[in-house]
């Protein structure tokens, strides 16, 4: 599925994900938050940062591992992306869905 | 398993097999979901050990205190050293309520239970069998867990057991799940989601517990959510074995890193890693343990002849989903291919429904029992059935 944010056309799999992480920008991420009526905050920043390193060096994410991070703890995680944390903030770093959950 | 099918193919006195058990018996944990409906006795479900060993494997009962995996020995509590050329590391998953506060505290077996160990589940029984109704509230933890489909299918039983003994309004059964839907593959949770609320058991989703409140009766998620129960049956953390732990051979749940195409374990080269004990990501059930087997025996047997290992395992997973009412459903799925429905195990035909309900699944799950004494355990291989999953017969 395809979605014009920011004037950029990127792609997205069924459930919202973006399929390449290459089209993902700041500017997108912002606009993505927006969805979850988020304001991404210096904080949200680190987080989003993290995850996106932590996927490229292809670490599973699980919430378990985020709240041992020392980038943040589930407390704060929640806080930030309230819901659905692990889910929300990998939708807008632009990173796959966690495969945490078999 | 691996023990059945490796002393036919390793010959002595160039390959001695040893097994290291700590417990005298062995249980069959898939009669863990039926015990506290009083559908299965504890003796149903119960075995010793020694009956599954073939004669020419050394038994050695005793835990393990550590395996030092760069000089290839286990260290065993009992203060022997056993030297190994190559390991099999099967120690498996356990439950581990201590990791979610107030959840172990007084009410633990009491008003909180468990239905993962054999004490939780008879505990369970016995707690079941005067209960008078009020609010059931079935919860998992967190993922991974074994035999993820368990905690749904105590919930459809539970509306069967009370139906059964004509309290089911007098009963609330609420099922509570960190994932966003009754499973975690999408077309599976469309079906059983349908199944929930057929059976008016609600469902609530998305929950991350941060503690029980067995004084006030409720469970608390991180973003403050609160799920009031009078009777709790939780699905605690799951984790591998302390030994794996004090190996330094885990990763944070104690899983060992394992590659999830041969099961050789990713830091040792002699190691390998069956069932619940890896890190793979595929389902923790004995199904996939037993597929796993066919292929790990072939890649042992390669690793010894120093050939290049077979990258074969897909992941594949075959879970019978009780459904109540004397039904079940069929799931077979793989790393790739999530549940769809279609035919099992012969395409076009069955006789088993894939992703539906009948009676015929149900009388495969009673059966399943008896594959598991006389053919998983012996290492036969199930006819019909293959090791990877056949997509023949399925609508993708």
């Amino acid at each position: 599925m395809e979605k014009q944010i920011c004037g950029k056309v990127i792609h997205l799999n069924e459930e919202g994900y973006l399929t390449d992480l290459n089209e993902w920008t700041p500017e997108i991420a912002e606009e993505l938050a927006k969805e979850y009526n988020i304001t991404l905050s210096p904080r949200h920043w680190e987080v989003l940062k993290y995850l996106q390193s932590e996927h490229k060096n292809n670490v599973p994410l699980s919430i378990r591992k985020i709240g041992k991070s020392n980038v943040v703890d589930i407390k704060e995680f929640y806080a930030l992306f309230p819901q659905g944390p692990l889910k929300i903030s990998s939708k807008i770093a632009g990173i796959p869905k966690p495969a945490s959950c078999l | 398993m691996m023990a059945n099918h490796l002393h036919k193919s390793l010959s002595r006195p160039e390959w001695e097999i040893t097994i290291i058990d700590e417990k005298e018996e062995h249980h069959y944990q898939p009669g863990y979901l039926f015990l506290p409906f009083d559908i299965y006795e504890p003796e149903d479900i119960v075995k010793t050990i020694d009956e599954f060993i073939p004669k020419d494997v050394h038994l050695v009962r005793s835990g393990i205190d550590k395996i030092e995996a760069d000089s290839n020995k286990v260290l065993l509590s009992n203060g022997d050293v056993l030297h190994y050329d190559v390991l099999i590391i099967a120690t498996g998953a356990k439950i581990a309520p201590e990791e979610i506060p107030g959840m172990q505290d007084e009410a633990w077996h009491k008003s909180v239970f468990d239905f993962y160990t054999f004490e939780g589940s008879l505990a369970l029984r016995n707690k079941l069998r005067e209960w008078e109704g009020g609010r059931l509230v079935v919860h998992i933890t967190e993922m991974p867990i074994k035999c993820p489909v368990a905690p749904l299918e105590f919930a459809f039983l539970a509306d069967s057991y009370f139906k059964n003994k004509h309290m089911r309004e007098r009963v609330e059964i609420t099922f509570v799940t960190p994932l966003s839907g009754a499973f975690t593959k999408p077309k599976a949770t469309e079906a059983l989601d349908h199944l929930l609320a057929e059976k008016q058991i609600h469902i609530e989703s998305d929950f991350a517990i941060e503690r029980v409140d067995s004084i006030n009766k409720k469970i608390v998620d991180y973003g403050g959510r609160e799920i009031p129960f009078d009777l709790l049956v939780t699905v605690p953390t799951n984790k591998g074995d302390e030994c794996i732990e004090r190996s330094g051979l885990g990763d944070d749940l104690n899983f060992v890193p394992t590659n999830k195409a041969t099961l050789q374990s990713l830091a040792h080269d002699n190691i390998f890693v069956l069932g619940d004990a890896s890190n793979i990501p595929a389902s923790k059930a004995g199904s996939v343990a037993h597929f796993e087997a066919e292929i790990l025996t072939e890649n042992i047997l390669r690793f010894i002849h120093g050939e290049p290992l077979k990258e074969e395992f897909d992941g594949h997973a075959n879970c019978f989903i009780e459904t109540g009412g004397g039904k079940a459903l069929l799931i077979d799925f793989n790393y790739t291919h999530e549940p769809v429905e279609g035919t099992f195990p012969f395409p076009g035909v069955g006789p088993l429904r894939l992703l539906k309900e009948s009676r015929m699944n149900h009388m495969g799950k009673l059966a399943f029992r008896w594959i598991y004494w006389n053919m998983l355990l012996k290492g036969t291989h199930i006819p019909f059935v293959s090791a990877t999953m056949q997509e023949a017969g399925k609508e993708f």
